[in-house]
């Protein structure tokens, strides 16, 4: 049922095209070719626009019109975004290990569609071998004339940069990518200016997902009316949906827009490990609202529209997988500990929020709690949400205000006086403390 | 001490090659790697170096070192075993593997055994959710991905960074 | 000027220009919206999220663009879903803004509830209660308890010194980046930083030596909280304790505007100065000063302050009366008509220069400045900058030339403000940067932002003025400038012909008298031949190396040229006022009758035969003029130490025995005077000097938290005098005297450093640590070839003078040249000079 778009690789006979001459025998760096040396950078723009394909790093922007906003000065800089730090993704590593050059092509077609002569990919530091195999992967880009100065005789130069970040999730988010690129702290940037004007360096910038960009390429080389068979009419294409959690068969799957959660988790992925019953669905990662896994939600499709219908997010598809073993009020202290070590301390609400709210739920595992902690800690949500410089602060209270709402029954049996409740062996355990 | 200019003026040059000019302050995160690279950790002295070389106050690269977590103003083990027990992966019994683990070290989290070798951390994410429980292990020379690990697996690999 | 924007703040029309932020332009109207993070000298960056309100636009019609109405035929307003940052929204026409919404209240108090979580909540111990903006604002805004486990806080260290000036104390930061901004944008000096991130941030410096910058006294002023105070003020008194007067600091040409902070100290139970705070003036220093100028008043409390009048007898300075020691100086004059020769230091005020000037003139004696070591004081007059000359503002239509000073040193506020014109870093509407031409011999700090630099030989500075001069003109009349010269002078031509504006400011870096007033001439010229001197934001300003050279110049008090015992070789008596020719190295005739006017046993005073203790600026009132021309009052601070007078009424006192009228009764009838006989002082009184406008940004009053803790001005804005061009008189280029040919080889060429250790500066205690030892810079190359090394003791010797000092190689000095700083008791140089160094 599945056409392999972004992870080619997976097709029988294209194992082997993380090796330039593999993905160039498969028709790689053709679409490059063709835009280099016959299309006008707006007619790529044109072809990105009526091809619907929206970013794949969250927000689902569509990526043709992002484009269309660069502001109309020199020099402009495209910038991958392959931060990958969202708890429960990791679609973009896949796609830079197995299927580097597609997404090196789609990176550096979007460079010329920007007329950029520089672009830097951002790669989360934890890549480090990744990004070692991605520079020898440049060079040997340089060597076959794709890149450089006149690339294939044209007057069109253009240089690939790695760059790596150093553990530090909310360099993701693409204003604070940028600082970090220019060496400052990953805070960050008042919008407006959005990047499109003032970016990289404070020039015109497109920063695009590491898997948006791996799209471009077919794209290109199959046109806007093919990708737009794919998928539903407002999300059309593929997208890799990241399974992870109590799945049985955790991994990255590839699907067209529009499948249900039912026939992802139950058809292609086995269902859920041990036997056991689904009870809740977190769709993006710990950023957005959790979902119960009731017969509606399994039966919603995953289209940015349809999720978003439910009360979460679809974002950036990093579906976790919970039994009923699982007590969510332990979830939400796992997230919330998570947001708070990756606040970067920029905005008092999540600054603050993210410490009360992780101070209050491990209270709640301990046991310590009464209901007005519960309700204190639901007013916290509140003195957060909607409230910080960047959205951080507003994925920091999702999976609290969801399970306080959807789950009242995880929190109270952890109210002084509650009746003891079956040990969770899994889900009882303390969050370790991370290193800071 | 060797200045960094001096052990690696190949990569020194090359990092700052890769930024516009008037912008050398981009090449502080690349720089403090290599600053990092025979200590695992970034040596105060180093600080001022970097800071020359991307042109800035030696506060300013001290505060690079502060905001990401893989850089160290300090010395820890020579090896750091870095347990990722975010959501995912503790859905996937990784809070039990990494308790374990330091059990086996002797450690509590966060600490260093006794003969300097490994540091144990427990860490956010790695994007590896689907292969738990699993770790990073960073040392000078960089991170290494160790997937789908057991409790056996992981003592062998102790067992060999320990007799390095 | 942009039209104005037409918006509402809580339904009331207000107007403001276009690009101004909400929170400002509400303030105009007095709807004090909340800020932490925000100040409205810095950027904002929306992050303590205090200032959070509601913000909507009238609805408009997709199709046709019109407005839509409401049933009551009123503009439909579409509120945005999210509260907005005040700080960081610029005002748009029709725009709504709700202050006091419940939504809005709510916000506030949940920020100062969060805040206040991790804050320890020792007002009672802490500097700032009283006038802190989290205490106020929590007295305003905040919830009355928190809900948040106590016990639970983060403790953090209390005592961190970031410097031996500035103290933090971790626990009560608020994070806002106040002070690393001020550091970075204002400052131009980022050694102090954020460690760590989220709930872990911290201020730290691992710059070395610590948090040493020339304006960091300022960041405790904006920051929010206690958290950063100063070594010299910290534990020493709660605000409401303090009397306060305004002055103006005696340190440097700026003339900064000060609030002096005096309190009964000490087991004495003297009133002391506990502090010094920028006072706004927002052509002069905004609300900043300069750690000099903070740190640098204790010389006025010093023990050792001379304070009863001492008169020689047997070889013995003795304790004498007022009466008995004017008697004996009268006597002395009046027995030596025409043999009196005055000198005059550049720190007496325009009240005391006058005095003298008119006792000197009554008795047929002369007077002449000390040292005087640098001239153009009545070119000055002449195409000095404009009235309302804004240097921080000017913007990419002007073009800043700084020839032959090291702004930074020299005068430290001026840097800040030229600095901020050639970056627009810091909060500005108007983003474009001036154009900042350097010209010297040597790299200083304002090469760092410098549009153009270029050096010239030491010797050559009033020529590459000139010729500076002639290629602008060249490039104006379209030619190219001539082939062979740098790129660097070509682009300064070019961008001096592009001009609209010129402010050149020249000072004497490595020069006397007859080079500096060479120098001026050169700058004269070429501001005359662009048509830009005495102009509104264009014009002369000279870096006089004293608070009131200027005044000294305009009273007609002038440096002679010539050393101390040259100018008083005939002399029977000499007076030196606030003039310690001895500590300078000069010689006084053996025969001579010395009287000194001082506040210390200076060592001319130690050889005088009368000594009068004079006032410090603190005890009396009086008047400077600044380098930008502006004249400004200070005003009594401190009661007066024993029995020490103003300058001026001795002076008085003594005409007033020689017969010369009697006295005037204060300060301001002095002025009186002057207004009457000094043409470009007409109209100067001390009501005017008093006069105040209202100022933007409005700090002070009860808004502590939005300016931090700079204070209003009360006592006067000053007046500036017109230039002889805004007189409407013609002014025309004259001829440059030609320098002296440079000697050859090794040169020791004096300059200036701001912690130097003069009689005002070096009792101040707490900068001690920061006042280096002797030293000279030498090139590299020079240091090779004499085989010495960094940190090498090293003898000096310029004309049969020398002294040993440390030298220093640090790759300032240019070939060939011995930078000698001044002023820190090596040798006193009046020029470039031939020089050796060896070993010691
Ligand atoms: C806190 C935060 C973290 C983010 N992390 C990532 C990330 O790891 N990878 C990514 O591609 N986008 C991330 N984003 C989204 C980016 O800001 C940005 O929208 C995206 O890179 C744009 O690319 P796209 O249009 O191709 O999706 C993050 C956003 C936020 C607010
Ligand atoms: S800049 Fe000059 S006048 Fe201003 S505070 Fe500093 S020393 Fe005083
Ligand atoms: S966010 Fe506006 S004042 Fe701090």
């Amino acid at each position: 049922m599945t056409e392999h778009v972004v992870l080619r690789h997976r097709q029988p006979g294209l194992e082997n095209i993380n090796q330039l001459a593999a993905y160039q025998a498969s028709g790689g760096f053709e679409a490059y070719r063709t835009v280099v040396t016959s299309m006008t950078p707006q007619a790529v723009i044109d072809l990105i626009k009526a091809s619907g394909l929206r970013g794949r790093g969250g927000a689902g922007f569509p990526t043709g019109v992002k484009w269309s906003f660069l502001s109309n000065r020199f020099p402009r800089y495209v910038v991958a975004n392959s931060d990958e730090s969202e708890p429960g993704t990791f679609k973009d590593r896949e796609i830079m290990e197995r299927n580097p050059f597609q997404f090196l092509e789609g990176l550096m077609i979007a460079s010329y569609a920007a007329q950029a002569s520089t672009a830097y990919n951002y790669l989360r530091g934890e890549f480090w071998e990744l990004a070692a195999r991605l520079d020898a992967q440049i060079a040997e880009l340089h060597a076959a004339g794709l890149l450089g100065k006149n690339v294939l005789g044209t007057q069109y130069s253009l240089a690939v940069h790695n760059h790596l970040g150093a553990g530090a999730y909310i360099c993701g988010e693409e204003s604070a990518l940028l600082e970090s690129i220019e060496g400052k702290l990953g805070q960050p940037r008042l919008k407006p200016p959005f990047p499109a004007d003032r970016g990289l360096y404070g020039q015109p910038t497109v920063v695009n997902n590491t898997e948006t960009l791996a799209n471009i390429p077919p794209i290109v080389a199959r046109g806007a009316e093919w990708y737009r068979t794919l998928g539903t009419e407002s999300s059309p294409g593929t997208k890799v949906m990241c399974l992870s959690g109590h799945v049985a068969n955790a991994g990255n799957y590839e699907v067209p827009f529009g499948i249900t959660f039912r026939e992802l988790i139950f058809g292609l992925a086995g269902g859920i490990r041990g036997g056991r019953t689904l009870k809740a669905i977190l769709p993006s990662g710990a950023s957005a609202p959790i979902l119960a896994a009731t017969d509606k939600v399994l039966d919603t499709r995953l289209t940015y529209e349809d999720v978003a219908a439910l009360g979460s997010q679809l974002g950036s598809a990093s579906i976790i997988l919970m039994d009923e073993t699982v007590d969510m009020s332990w979830v939400a202290l796992k997230t919330t500990h998570f947001f708070k070590h990756e606040s970067c301390g920029k905005c008092t609400p999540c600054r603050e929020g993210t410490y009360w709210m992780t101070h209050i739920l491990d209270r709640v595992q301990a046991g310590g709690v009464q209901a007005t902690d519960l309700a204190l800690l639901s007013d916290v949500t509140q003195q957060i949400g909607g409230k910080c410089l960047c959205p951080l602060g507003d994925f920091a209270t999702s999976a609290v205000v969801s399970s306080l709402k959807l789950f009242p029954a995880d929190y109270e049996q952890h109210l002084m006086g509650a009746a003891a409740v079956p040990a969770k062996p899994a889900a009882r355990a303390k969050v370790a403390q991370p290193v800071s | 001490m060797m200045s960094l200019q001096q052990k690696y003026p190949d990569e020194v040059a090359a990092i700052l090659a890769r930024y516009p000019a008037d912008n050398k302050r981009s090449a502080v995160m690349p720089l403090l790697y290599l600053a990092q690279r025979a200590e695992n950790y970034v040596p105060a002295a180093a600080l001022d170096e970097v800071a020359a070389l991307c042109e800035i106050a030696p506060t300013q690269v001290a505060s690079i070192v502060g905001f990401y977590t893989l850089y160290y103003d300090k010395p820890g083990g020579r090896h750091r075993i870095q347990v990722c027990t975010d959501l995912p992966c503790a859905l996937r019994g990784a809070d039990d593997f990494a308790a374990k683990l330091c059990a086996h070290l002797g450690v509590e989290m966060g600490a260093t055994t006794a003969d300097g070798k490994v540091t144990v951390e427990a860490v956010m994410c790695l994007a590896a959710c689907d292969r738990a429980p699993m770790f990073q292990v960073q040392n000078g020379a960089g991170l290494t991905f160790h997937e789908n690990q057991t409790l056996e697996s992981v003592k062998a690999l102790v067992a060999k960074l320990q007799a390095e | 000027m942009p039209e104005p924007v037409s918006f509402f703040v809580d339904g009331q029309p207000v107007t403001a220009a276009p690009g101004t932020i909400v929170v400002d332009a509400a303030k105009t109207v007095g709807n004090d919206i909340p800020v932490f993070c925000y100040h409205p000298k810095l950027d904002p960056v929306g992050m303590c999220r205090m200032c959070l309100v509601e913000i909507g636009m009238p609805q408009r019609d997709r199709a046709t663009g019109a407005a839509v109405l409401d049933e009551d035929g009123q503009p439909k307003i579409a509120w945005l879903p999210k509260l907005q940052t005040a700080c960081t929204t610029p005002v748009a026409a029709g725009m709504h803004v709700r202050t006091t919404t419940d939504a809005v209240e709510r916000a506030r108090k949940d920020v100062v509830e969060l805040i206040l979580t991790s804050h320890p909540l020792d007002c009672p111990v802490c500097d700032k209660g009283g006038e802190c903006p989290l205490q106020n604002l929590t007295m305003r805004h905040g919830p009355g308890s928190s809900r948040f486990v106590f016990d639970e806080k983060i403790k953090l260290e209390k005592h961190v010194p970031l410097g031996d000036l500035i103290y933090l104390d971790r626990e009560r930061c608020i994070q806002c980046a106040r002070c690393t901004r001020f550091q970075e944008d204002i400052a131009g000096d980022p050694v102090i930083g954020f460690d760590q991130r989220g709930r872990s941030l911290q201020i730290v410096t691992h710059s070395d030596p610590g948090f040493d910058s020339y304006f960091s006294g300022n960041t405790t002023d904006i920051c929010p909280v206690g958290a950063l105070t100063t070594a010299d003020f910290r534990f020493g008194a709660r605000p409401w304790e303090l009397k306060h007067s305004d002055s103006i600091c005696t340190h440097c040409p700026v003339g900064c505007n000060l609030h002096l902070n005096t309190r009964r100290s000490g087991v004495a139970g003297d009133f002391v100065i506990k502090r010094v705070m920028p006072r706004q003036n927002e052509l002069v220093n905004e609300t900043w000063i300069c750690d000099k100028g903070r740190f640098g008043q204790h010389f006025a409390t010093s023990i050792d302050r001379l304070t009863v009048p001492l008169v020689r007898r047997g070889g013995q300075l003795v304790e004498a009366t007022w009466d008995e020691a004017l008697a004996a100086v009268a006597a002395r004059m009046q027995a030596a008509p025409g043999a009196v020769a005055a000198l005059a230091g550049e720190r007496l005020s325009n009240e005391d220069l006058f005095a003298l000037r008119r006792l000197m003139e009554g008795t047929g004696g002369r007077v002449a400045l000390w040292p005087g070591a640098m001239g153009g004081g009545d070119v000055v007059q002449q195409v000095g900058v404009g009235a309302g000359t804004d240097i921080a503002r000017a913007s990419g239509d002007t073009a800043i030339v700084l020839v032959a000073t090291d702004l930074e040193e020299e005068a430290p506020v001026w840097w800040l403000r030229v600095r901020q014109a050639a970056t627009k870093a810091g909060a500005t509407l108007d983003k474009s940067r001036a154009q900042l031409i350097v010209l010297n011999g040597r790299s200083t700090t304002a090469d760092s932002c410098a549009t153009h630099v270029v050096r010239y030989a030491y010797g050559a500075e009033a020529a590459s003025v000139t010729a500076l001069t002639a290629m602008a003109a060249q490039v104006r009349a379209g030619q190219a400038p001539p082939a062979g010269v740098t790129a660097e002078i070509a682009g300064a031509a070019q961008a001096l012909a592009a001009a609209k504006n010129i402010i050149v400011f020249y000072g004497r870096d490595g020069l006397g008298y007859a080079g500096s007033t060479a120098v001026a001439q050169a700058c004269a010229n070429l501001l005359i031949a662009t048509g830009n001197g005495g102009r509104h934001n264009s014009g002369l300003v000279p870096v006089w190396p004293h608070s009131n050279t200027q005044g000294a110049w305009d009273m007609g008090v002038r440096p002679s040229g010539l050393g101390a015992a040259e100018f008083a070789a005939d002399a029977a008596v000499v007076i030196a006022a606030g003039a310690d020719p001895l500590g300078d190295g000069e010689q006084l005739p053996g025969s001579t009758f010395v009287v000194a006017v001082e506040l210390f046993a200076t060592l001319t005073a130690q050889r005088a035969d009368v000594v009068l203790p004079a006032r410090a600026f603190t005890e009396r009132e009086g008047t400077l003029t600044s380098g930008e021309r502006r004249v400004q009052r200070y005003y009594p601070a401190l009661p007066v130490r024993g029995q020490a007078r103003a300058d001026w009424q001795i002076f008085s006192q003594i005409g007033e025995q020689l017969g010369l009228g009697k006295s005037p009764v204060s300060a301001a009838a002095v002025m009186l005077e002057i207004s009457r006989s000094v043409a470009h002082y007409a109209g100067i009184n001390y009501q005017a000097l008093a006069n105040v406008e209202a100022q933007w940004p409005d700090v002070g009053g009860s808004d502590l938290y939005y300016g931090g803790t700079a204070f209003q001005n009360n006592g006067g804005l000053g007046v500036q005098t017109p230039t002889l061009i805004e007189r409407g008189q013609a002014v025309a280029a004259l001829a440059v005297a030609a320098a002296a040919a440079p000697p050859e080889g090794l040169r020791a060429v004096p300059v200036a450093v701001l912690y130097d250790r003069s009689t005002t500066f070096v009792r101040s205690a707490v900068m001690g640590a920061h006042i280096p030892a002797p030293y000279v810079e030498l090139n590299a190359a020079d240091a090779a070839r004499m085989q010495v090394a960094d940190g090498a003791r090293v003898r000096l010797q310029v004309q049969g003078r020398s002294a040993e000092l440390t030298a220093r190689v640090n790759g300032r000095a240019p070939l060939g040249v011995v930078l000698v700083p001044q002023s820190l008791g090596g040798l006193v140089l009046h020029s470039a000079q031939p020089a050796t160094v060896e070993r010691a």
